[in-house]
């Protein structure tokens, strides 16, 4: 039997990501998570909706709270109509930047989460849906 | 248009105490960086703390906040520690790939002051004394 | 008047609420199930009156076949409580089950009056009721569950704490000598542990000490340099200490680099090199 309940919020500028720390905050406090994964969890959201914001001129976000049976986590999904990546494969890579500093940090948040998918092409905006158990 | 929130810049002596209490919007972390800079400059700080001991969460961005304000008060003749960090901050910055190389980290304010006295130029202890007391 | 059969169901719980109410604690009272000494009547009818009323207010708000919506939720919260207390109080499972599959008798002799003569109509709403009066059984059942994993969770979690403590050495210096296998987890919770010690004693130096560890895999080894890595963000150092020949071997075979971490054959060298950086020194006591 699931229980599923969600969340959305539009990302349009750069307060919006605080935004969306508080919610995946709260979800994770809500779902029982560690001190350390809900800092995970709650910074990799931080650098999700970032790039959304920074790299794919604003978007949407979405949390949905997965709470089936011994299962409990939380699916984040960050969606823009953004110039896309061109080279996942690279922008996944550590140190990779298309400005100035530490890049993109996909690569860093895909490793504080246990699910990790992400589709994109230039000029064909981003998908990236990022799951995080208990 | 409100006047942007400033995070309070504490002047104790020579040094320069900041207290980060608040989830940061980017703009408050912006503002930061650059009053920071000013008051280096307007005060003669030779030293910086930065007491990150509230903070759940540090990412990318004031990870770059933090090397940005080391390296600009190093410019300054001046030297940053950050005090505090979280273990799950730590270990989450670690797991990002963050590790700051250039931000020296003390665990609590007594410990970053006395590191800044002593003037050691790596993280840790300084290379002709021990452990801060 | 709309004739659904959760609409049907809805009004005949709130026309006949007083009488379910009766008939439903009367079966729980002489049930074989009753447990007098776990819970007084008192609390048995307060109980299924908030449920007979949360019930009622949920079917009439909304959809009988969506308990896992929004309308549902103070009935599940109810459950959810009403599942810890009775587990608490020495409830099996099964008993919490009854205290909801028990109300299906009562709701059948009304349903049987209402919908006598018609075969097909009752059926229906019987399976309605049914169906509805079963997940709810089974709610309580999956909060036994995950009551139960949380209490196994947190036992795990704390004798592996215990299994490997961090110790004091003195002002300043923590260690933690770690004994057997490492797995993953385990490493994990050791070295989280490690950096909350470091924090509470204010110590600017650890050392983790793997003589008593036969082997260190891949994933071990990274978990200790990003450990080390972790200490050294906070502010303090970490030496590690007991490197047996054959783990040194591996280490470099999985190509870790250690440069950066300071490592020593033995846990008294960790202990010596410890001292030193603390200005300190063991001498002789001075003899009377």
């Amino acid at each position: 039997m699931a229980d599923l309940r969600a969340d959305e919020l539009e990302i349009g500028e750069s307060d919006d990501v605080v935004r969306v720390r508080q919610l995946v905050r709260d979800a994770a406090v809500e779902l029982g998570f560690s001190i350390v994964d809900q800092t995970k969890v709650v910074t990799a959201a931080s650098e999700l909706a970032r790039n959304t914001y920074t790299y794919g001129g604003g978007g949407h976000f979405r949390i949905e709270l997965l709470n089936s049976g011994s299962r409990h986590g939380m699916r984040l999904t960050f969606e823009d109509d953004g110039p896309g990546i061109p080279d996942i494969e690279q922008a996944l890579r550590d140190g990779y930047t298309t400005g100035s500093g530490l890049g993109m940090g996909l690569g860093g948040a895909r490793r504080l989460v246990n699910e990790f998918h992400i589709e994109s092409k230039a000029g064909g905006g981003t998908r990236i849906v990022a799951t995080r158990w208990r | 248009m409100p006047e942007t929130e400033r995070i309070p810049i504490l002047k104790m002596g020579d040094l320069l105490l900041v207290t980060i209490q608040v989830d940061m919007h980017d703009r408050i972390a912006m503002r930061l960086q650059d009053d920071l800079t000013e008051r280096i400059v307007s005060d003669h700080a030779r030293g910086v703390l930065i007491d990150i001991s509230s903070l759940e969460i540090v990412d990318s961005f004031i990870g770059r906040m933090l090397a940005n304000i080391a390296a600009m008060s190093r410019v300054l003749d001046a030297q940053t520690v950050v005090v505090g960090m979280r273990p799950a901050v730590a270990i989450t910055l670690v797991e990002l790939g963050l590790s700051l190389p250039d931000v020296r980290t003390a665990l609590n304010v007594e410990q970053g002051m006395q590191l800044l006295a002593q003037g050691g130029k790596t993280n840790g202890w300084p290379r002709d004394g021990g452990p801060p007391r | 008047m709309s004739t659904t059969p959760t609409s049907r169901l809805t009004d005949i719980v709130s026309r006949h609420q007083e009488e379910l109410l009766n008939e439903w604690v009367e079966a729980q009272r002489t049930a074989a199930a009753r447990r007098m000494d776990l819970i007084t009547d008192v609390d048995l009818v307060r109980e299924s009156r908030e449920l007979l009323g949360l019930l009622q207010r949920a079917l009439a708000d909304g959809d009988g076949s969506d308990i896992d919506g929004p309308r549902w939720e103070p009935v599940r919260d109810f459950l959810s409580g009403l599942s810890r207390s009775r587990a608490a109080s020495g409830f099996s499972p099964s008993e919490t089950a009854m205290f909801v599959f028990s109300l299906k008798q009562p709701l059948l002799a009304r349903l049987s009056n209402e919908f006598g003569d018609d075969a097909q109509a009752l059926s229906q709403i019987v399976w309605e009721m049914t169906a509805l009066l079963d997940r709810l059984g089974l709610l309580t059942t999956e909060e036994y569950q995950k009551g139960r994993e949380s209490v196994i969770a947190r036992q795990q979690r704390e004798l592996i704490e215990l299994s490997t403590p961090v110790v004091k050495l003195w002002d300043g210096v923590v260690a933690v000598p770690l004994i057997g296998t490492l797995d993953s987890e385990r490493t994990q919770i050791v070295m989280e542990s490690l950096l909350e010690r470091i924090v509470e004693t204010n110590s600017t130096m650890a050392i983790i000490d793997i003589t008593g560890v036969p082997t260190v895999d891949t994933l071990v080894a990274q978990h200790l340099l990003k450990t080390v890595a972790a200490a050294r963000l906070m502010g303090a150092d970490c030496v590690i200490s007991g490197i047996r020949p054959q783990i040194a071997q591996t280490i470099v075979h999985l190509g870790l680099t250690l440069s950066e971490v300071t490592t020593k054959a033995t846990m008294a060298d960790a202990i010596a090199h410890a001292l030193d950086a603390s200005g300190l020194r063991i001498a002789p006591a001075i003899g009377d």
